[in-house]
Parts: structure tokens; sequence; C-alpha cells
């Protein structure tokens, strides 16, 4: 309990403490200075793509996960199993897969060049948008694939056997759950957005499509004007941590965790809507799969000439990957079990505190905390380690917690009563009830961390490049097929953790 | 000898009080409508439920301040009794030492006490693959292991049928009189408690009552006591 008490006071610490010395900043060296034009326009940029962003990936989720939840297909557990896989994936290897396609000298350039039409550019609004979506689609559609399984199964026989059209159905059954789920799943897609940096880096720039976290990465790295800065960060965290208190007011929805296998009511309408339907699950798996198929092949022919650095870059992202995935899992654990206990509301809120932070608030913040006693460079590693723990906690507690619940409310009195100690307890009870979503929200953690390209931008000097990091350098130095080939190892790399601790979970697993 | 001095439990709308003792070795049950408090009564003598005022005195000396696990007490729960991801015999180890440290001479008092309860053999299997009675056998074989000098019951048994009920009950009282444990057991049937418990203390109206001798109380029941039964 002390433990629990002393971690989310350190968590609060860490978040506003950031915040803090960023306002101080601001107010100190900004000298009075006020938003610039450009900054409005990042501020306006930011805000149209995550909406946008939000929007479509809300929309679009409503007709792939309705034709999801009534049509039965082959591979279809498989396909809404891979629809967690972008969560996990490192943005720069998606970012690279929707370069591969629609890039250039992509197959979707060459065909419209056939046909005598003008190129399409992936760069800009709609590139950030596309790639948002790319990521956002799958997710929306599993929150809301866990919204239809909820509407109870008898409501949908009893509107069968009273034969309403399916325009009725969706009115009355369908329309009333979509109501209390989209919101909630448009303002998380919308919270994600405005943070994804690694995004609008390679396919945004320019005055034009600049977001907030790509003008604070730059004030920072190449105008070394710190002032602005902090100006830049403290904005963006005043966005998102409005943007959370707001969601807070939501339902918000679940759709992280597995097991959606259920056996669901058939009453699959027949005719142009089976059509309608095939088009819909067809596009999502396209678009989920082409870019992450592209990026892959792409990568296959490279392997034979990796670039220089690659295998310390791995095996920084790898030291990185483990102690953050560790220190998020007992910190989530931790809190989990403090929280489970009735009317401990403010350990709940100190662990989701670290989503209205993002990777270039919380490093700005730090960056200026620590210039004065050591060299960015040195840091580099630890500091992206921490913040990569800090933003994994929010999810990783999110997934522990239900179950924590459960062993609480089961077990807690037997456990008192036969007076256990606390070690034997977690040996004993907690750990082998919790172990499957310990597993999980481990490699959870570490996928998180080993893809993430935030803060690490900030602070790395030469040769101290972690895994994304170096694929995002080789695109930015147009050496596609040897980012390519990295991008094809950070996959593996980040996969193969993420499917190690998970195997690990299941098997510790003792119910 | 457990003392209820002056007790009063508060929650919300609820009140409850109580001011009575039970003898070593004594059989008491607590019988009354359900929401009455029965259940609450149990859990602060366990010391799961904090009382606003009066005390719980075990041979004198105030329980406020000590933890339900080291209270002279095994508590039997409506449910959950077992952890259901260890094996019979751990559960049963847990009793022993919490340290879960299996030695031979461990092993064989765990056998002794399964095969005492009627489940010889049935150290390795998991509480999933007992039936109801079973589960109840195994909690009461650790509760025979823990021999604690007080028995608290919060209707373990009122999932089985009425024979099983009364089947675990008199091995309930087989195992309290081995032990020389005091019984308290909450029940809402009378048929349970006749021939099982020696006094009773009927809980309604914000009041566990004075116990009174079983055959006494059923021949006159009070109002209160004659409006639950109908």
């Amino acid at each position: 309990m002390k433990l629990a008490f002393g971690l989310a006071v350190a968590i609060a610490a860490l978040i506003l403490g950031s915040a803090a010395i960023l306002a101080w900043h601001a107010r100190a060296m900004a000298g009075g200075r006020l938003l610039a034009p450009a900054d409005f326009a990042a501020l306006r940029f930011t805000l149209l793509q995550a909406a946008l962003s939000a929007g479509f990936s809300a929309l679009l989720a409503v007709p792939v996960a309705r034709a999801l939840f009534r049509r039965r297909f082959w591979g279809q557990s498989a396909l809404i199993g891979l629809m967690a896989a972008p969560f996990a994936l490192p943005f720069v290897v998606a970012v690279l897969g929707l370069l591969t396609i629609f890039g250039r000298a992509g197959p979707v350039n060459m065909a419209l060049g056939a046909l005598g039409l003008p190129p399409f550019s992936i760069y800009g609004l709609h590139g950030v948008v596309m790639a948002n979506v790319f990521f956002n689609l799958p997710l929306a559609t599993r929150m809301l694939l866990h919204g239809w399984h909820a509407i109870p199964p008898e409501r949908f026989r009893l509107a069968q056997s009273l034969s309403m059209p399916p325009a009725a159905q969706f009115r009355h059954l369908e329309l009333p759950m979509l109501r209390v789920q989209l919101p909630g799943i448009a303002v998380t897609v919308f919270l994600i957005c405005l943070t994804s940096f690694a995004i609008s880096l390679t396919l945004g720039g320019g005055p034009k499509a600049s977001t907030l976290e790509l003008a604070i990465y730059q004030a920072l790295r190449f105008e070394f004007d710190l002032g602005r800065a902090a100006l830049l960060a403290t904005v963006q965290f005043s966005l998102c941590a409005i943007v959370t208190l707001g969601a807070l007011r939501l339902t918000l929805p679940d759709g992280f965790g597995t097991g959606l296998a259920r056996q669901s009511v058939l009453f699959a309408p027949k005719g142009w809507r089976r059509g309608l339907d095939v088009f819909w699950i067809a596009l999502a798996a396209l678009y989920l799969l082409a870019p992450l198929l592209a990026a892959l092949l792409r990568g296959l022919p490279g392997l034979a000439d990796l670039p220089n650095g690659l295998w310390p870059a791995l095996a920084r992202s790898l030291a990185v990957a483990l102690a953050s995935a560790l220190l998020t899992t007992v910190a989530a654990l931790i809190l989990a079990l403090a929280a489970a206990r009735p009317g401990r509301r403010w350990i709940e809120l100190s662990a989701m505190l670290p989503l209205s932070a993002s990777g270039l608030v919380l490093g700005t913040g730090l960056f200026l905390a620590l210039r004065p006693f050591a060299q960015p460079d040195d840091l580099a590693l630890p500091v992206t380690m921490l913040v990569n723990t800090l933003l994994a906690l929010p999810f990783v507690f999110r997934l522990l917690l239900p179950q924590a619940r459960q062993v609480q409310q089961n077990f807690d009195r037997l456990s008192e009563s036969l007076g256990l100690t606390p070690m034997i307890r977690l040996r004993y009870v907690t750990l082998p009830l919790l172990a499957r979503p310990l597993g999980y929200g481990a490699g959870l953690a570490a996928a998180l961390s080993m893809g993430d390209l935030g803060v690490i931008t900030l602070f790395a000097g030469q040769g101290g490049a972690t895994l994304p990091l170096l694929v995002q350098n080789l695109i930015g130095a147009y050496r596609m097929d040897q980012a390519a080939a990295a991008a094809l190892i950070l996959v593996l790399a980040s996969f193969s953790l993420f499917f190690l601790f998970d195997r690990w979970g299941a098997r510790h697993a003792d119910t | 000898m457990l003392t209820l001095e002056a007790l009063r439990l508060t929650q919300d709308d609820f009140s409850l009080t109580a001011d009575w003792a039970v003898a070593p070795g004594e059989r008491l049950a607590l019988i009354g409508p359900s929401g009455a408090g029965k259940t609450s009564l149990l859990m602060a003598i366990a010391g799961f439920f904090a009382p606003t005022s009066g005390r719980i005195l075990w041979q004198g000396r105030d329980l406020s301040a000590v933890l339900p696990g080291a209270r002279p007490f095994t508590t039997l729960f409506q449910d959950q009794n077992l952890f259901g991801h260890l094996t019979v015999a751990q559960n049963l180890c847990l009793g022993l030492s919490p340290s879960l440290k299996m030695s031979d001479a461990t092993a064989r008092l765990i056998e002794g006490a399964l095969t005492r309860v009627g489940l010889t053999g049935y150290g390795a299997r998991k509480p999933g693959q007992l039936s109801g009675g079973q589960q109840g056998r195994a909690a009461l074989a650790r509760a025979l292991l823990r021999a604690r000098p007080v028995l608290l019951l919060d209707e373990p048994f009122a999932a089985l049928g009425p024979a099983l009920r009364a089947e675990m009950l008199s091995l309930v009282a087989e195992v309290a009189a081995e032990t020389q444990a005091a019984v308290i057991l909450v029940s809402h049937d009378p048929k349970d408690v006749v021939g099982f418990a020696q006094r009773v203390s009927v809980v309604a109206e914000g009041a566990a009552s004075l116990p009174v001798e079983t055959k006494a109380l059923l021949a006159d029941p009070p109002k209160v006591l004659r409006d639950y039964l109908g």
C-alpha cells in the first residue's frame, strides 16, 4: 500500500513536474513572447489531422465491425487477431509500408502514370491522416466489435422473431450501442493522433503540414530555441490534458485485450447487403495488410546488405524495451492491486495520468530539467526507457485492473483469514492468477517501447540511435532499401518480444 | 470464552447490536431473515468489519487491533473457501503453515485430515474437480488442521441439498468436538439449527438477541421469529 502510494505520487510528480518546468521555462525564456503565426498554424494542423483521423477511423469502423460481427468466413479470427497488431507495430514500419505503396515509384503512382493521370503525393495532410487511419481503424474496429458483442443475443432473437428488417434492427438495437460507444472511441483515437509524432515527422513537415510535436522537435533540435520548445510543449500538454479530462467523462471502450472469438447470433441478411459486407471486410483487410506486407517484402532483399550500426542499434533498442517492459509491468501490478480495493479512485487516476502527456512533451521537460547536470547524449537511453515506461503504464494498468479486482473479490478475505504474508500471497495467489494479463501486458509494453520513436529523437547524439531512429534516419537519407531491411528486423524483434512475453504468461497461467 | 461487549455495527442505514458471550466448545446459531445482519456480525467477529462501538474479547483480551489471520478463529465463507488454482493438498497446507512448505510430516498430517473427512487420495486434485460437498469437506479438513478455538460458519453449505447439508453439519460437529472448538453458525433454516446448535440468537430488527436454548426457543418462539418462520 505504501509502495503504491509512493508510486502514484512519483508518477504525478514526473508528469506534473515536467509540465511545471515547461511552463516556467516558457515564461522565463520566451520573454513574454506569445505564439507566432507559424505556431498557430501548427496547432490548427494538429487539431485538424487528429479530428479527420478520428472521424474517418470511427466512421469506417462502423460498417467494418458490423460486417465482422454478422459474417462468418475462413481466417476471420486471424484477421481480428491481426487487427490488434498495429497497436504494437513500430510507426516507422507502417510509414515505410505506406511510402512503398503510395510513394513516387509505388504501384499506385505507376498505375496512375499508365493511365496518364497526375501523380499522387503521400506527403502532407492526407498522408498523415492515411497513416493515422491505418493505425487506428483496426483499433476502433476491435473496440466496436466489443460493443456489438455486448448487445444481448436475446434482443437479436426477439427482433428476428418479430421479422424486423435490417434497417429497423439497426435503429433499435445497434444505433443505441453506437451512440454510447462511438464518442469514446473517437476521443481515444483523437488523443492517440494528437501525439503521433513519428507519422508527422516523415509524412508531414513544412509550414503547411507541421504538428505541434514536430514544431517542438524542430525548435529543440535545429533552432535550439528552448523557450519556444517549452512554450509549444506547454500548449501540447494542455491540449492533451483537456482532451483526457473530457474523455474521462465518456464511457471509454475496451479493446486492447484478446478474446473476441465468441459465437454470435447469425442473422446475416443476403443479397446486396452481403456484397457490401464483403466489400468492407476486403477493404479493411487490404488497408491493413498491404502496407505491412509491402514493408516486409521490400526488406527481404536488403538483408544481404544491412546498414552500418544496425546491430548496436538493435542491442540498444532491446535493452530499453526489456527494462521498460519490466518496470511498466511491476509498476502496473502494484498500482492495479492497490486500485482493486474499493475507494481508491485516486490511484486509478494517477495510473491514467500519463495519457495526458506525450513522449515529446515529457522529453522536452526532462531535457530542460537535466540539461544543467548532464549531456543529453549520455542520458538518451535511460530517459527513453523512463518515458516509455510512463507512456505504456496506462495501457498495462487497464489490462490488469479487471483481473486484479476479481482476485481481490474472490480471495482477499480467505487470504486474510488464513494470515498469508504478503510475499506468500503474491507468489501463490496473485501471480499465478494474473500471469496471463501480466504476460500480455509485458509483451505490449516491450513492443511499444521497442518501436517508439519520440523522446529518443530529442536526446540521441551521433551513434546513439535506437533501431526505429536508425530506420527513420535511413528514410530521411532516401536509402529506402536499407531502411526496409532494418525495419524488417525491427518488426521481427518487436513481435518476437511480444510473442515471448505473451506465451510466458499463458504458460504460467494457473486457473 | 468469546465475548461481544456492547457491540454495535453500523453501515449506511443498517445497524445491529449484540451483547453476549459464547462458552468454550459451545455450538451457537445465528438465525433470522436475510439482510438483518447475521453475516455482518460474523464478519465483525472474524475481523473484516470494524464495529462502531463496543468490543470483541477473547479470554478477556480485546481483539480490535488483531488482524483476521491472527485471531483465534477459522472462518468458512459462503463461497470461495478454496483457492481454485492450487491443489487440495496445497490449500490444506496453507492452513498449517502459510508459507506453503510441504515437508513429509506436513504431507502426513494433510493426508490424515483428508481421510478424517472422507477425502482419502484427493490431495492432488484441484477444487474445480470436486463436487460441492467435497469442497466443503476439504475446507473442513483445513479447519481441522488449523485447530483454532472457534469455528465461524457463514452458511458455507447453503448451496447443498438438505440431506447433504445435514451430513456436513454433523461432520462440523465432529470436527469441532475433536478440536474442542466452539462454533458460530449463520443459518436461515431452522432445520439446520435443530440437533446442531445448543443455543440460538435471533438476529432481527437491529439486534442479535441474547442466545436462548434451542428447544425452548422453537417451542415458544418470540414474535420476530414467528414472523420470520411464517
